[in-house]
């Protein structure tokens, strides 16, 4: 694997082995300080971004190596009406692995083709994210001891929703998960995401609007925004919003090792007051995202720590 | 109706009733000097109907456009006033340059030199996606 485009990209051995050198990262910083001492990544952020950009320079700082780059395309030469696959080209005359968002979708698999340094896809509009569900997986390992046999609840935006339909393709490609969709009817899964994952793979699924009926049976409670402007009108908008706020309340008849998982930001879809629950992990995301993009970095970059 | 017989050039065979003006425009064959009979309804022991196109000169075809628009066509290349070689064609993996994303979202709306690829991700139901977004293609915005 030359780029990371996609989570599909990935083997299941590849998946396993970035998650043995985050475990591994995890348990002894020090062994990584300077693996990549003299190697440069390169952001390029066409849009903003906090938590993804940060992340991928910390964890570049973290191996020992150093950054540059840009935080929005204001800054760049794409402002004086460069290519995006020109920028890239450029860019890989001066650094040694690329993170790359941008608000167009695809854009990273084009610019990988004119250039010989690895690129990651860091999300192109809603399209893919594949970093995202490379810390998902690494807190779901992490919390649940596995990645298979889970009744994975998603819920929100499961329409528009990319790091949904990543992890539903992702964890599809492991043995008994089966999976609760919980949205609007407005915001349902798409059919291509059904057609092509679920019931290609003859995975056991369940769509409903209720959240609260079938919580007591999830392992896992993935939970995305609902956002207004997915709303046809208003008055729905104001109906619905309710039902996907995670409370304390609608968590009693949660399983005592339930994990709580959301991508981040968060707006009022999760109450504060569930963040000292010890089942909510989504802090735990953030962390574990940065080990995954230092494992990422070092298998890209094909360096290997004894 | 009497068609003279080629002696070298390209008989396109069993084309999908109506279907051979779209084909004679997508392959540009009305950029052709040379004779080309366009054939419509004509009967067929296989499918009833067919269309058929005869071009009086052999010359270069895309064939993964051929392909995607109807993957029942045979090629006949015809060499003094024999056929030298019969191609059957299937449904093409890749195609590159043949169908236009129409996804305004999509990184081919604004880089100009980009290569539109699509990938075949559904044989049975024949549907193709963009490489880059993974828009379903839609056979009327083919090039």
């Amino acid at each position: 694997m030359k780029h990371l485009m996609d989570i599909n990209d990935l083997t299941l051995s590849q998946i396993d082995q970035l998650i043995a050198t985050a475990n591994d990262i995890i348990a002894d910083k020090d062994k990584y300080k300077d693996v990549c001492k003299g190697k440069k990544l390169a952001t390029l952020f066409f849009e903003p971004s906090t938590r993804t950009r940060l992340s991928f320079e910390a964890a570049m700082i973290e191996l020992g190596g150093s950054i540059l780059g840009f935080s929005e395309a204001q800054s760049s030469s794409a402002a004086k009406g460069e290519s995006v696959t020109d920028t890239v080209q450029t860019v890989g005359c001066y650094a040694d692995i690329i993170a790359m968002r941008h608000p167009k979708e695809g854009a990273p698999l084009a610019a990988s083709k004119r250039t010989t340094v690895p690129i990651i896809n860091a999300g192109d509009g809603g399209h893919s994210h594949p970093t995202q569900t490379l810390a998902d997986i690494l807190t779901i390992h992490r919390e649940k001891g596995r990645l298979s046999n889970m009744t994975v609840g998603v819920c929100g935006d499961l329409k528009f929703g990319r790091t949904v339909h990543s992890l539903i393709n992702a964890l599809s490609r492991y043995q008994g998960n089966k999976y609760v969709c919980i949205s609007p009817t407005e915001l349902v899964i798409p059919d291509y995401v059904k057609a092509n994952i679920l019931e290609k793979n003859k995975i056991e699924y369940i769509e409903t609007t209720d959240m609260e009926e079938y919580m007591p049976s999830l392992d896992i409670l993935y939970m995305t925004r609902v956002q207004r402007e997915r709303f046809f009108n208003e008055a729905d908008y104001v109906r619905l919003k309710d039902s996907y706020i995670l409370t304390p309340d609608k968590l009693k008849s949660a399983k005592p090792d339930l994990s709580i998982m959301h991508p981040l930001p968060r707006v009022n879809e999760i109450s504060v007051k569930v963040d000292d629950d010890p089942r909510a992990c989504y802090f735990k995301q953030v962390v574990n995202g940065k080990y995954m993009r230092m494992a990422l970095i070092l298998m890209l970059l094909g360096i290997e720590v004894k | 109706m009497k068609i003279d017989s080629i002696v070298n050039g390209i008989v396109l065979d069993h084309i999908a009733a109506g279907n051979s003006l779209r084909i004679y425009k997508f392959l540009n064959l009305d950029d052709l000097e040379c004779s080309v009979a366009v054939i419509r309804n004509c009967r067929s022991k296989k499918y009833g109907k067919k269309d058929v196109i005869k071009i009086d000169s052999i010359i270069d075809m895309n064939l993964d456009v051929l392909g995607y628009i109807d993957p029942n066509i045979t090629v006949n290349i015809i060499r003094d006033g024999k056929i030298a070689e019969k191609k059957h064609l299937e449904l093409p993996e890749r195609l590159v340059n043949v169908i236009k994303c129409h996804n305004p979202r999509c990184i081919t709306s604004i880089e100009q030199e980009v290569d539109h690829i699509f990938k075949l991700t559904d044989r049975e139901n024949i549907i193709y996606r963009c490489a880059y977004c993974e828009t379903k293609s839609d056979k009327e915005e083919i090039w």
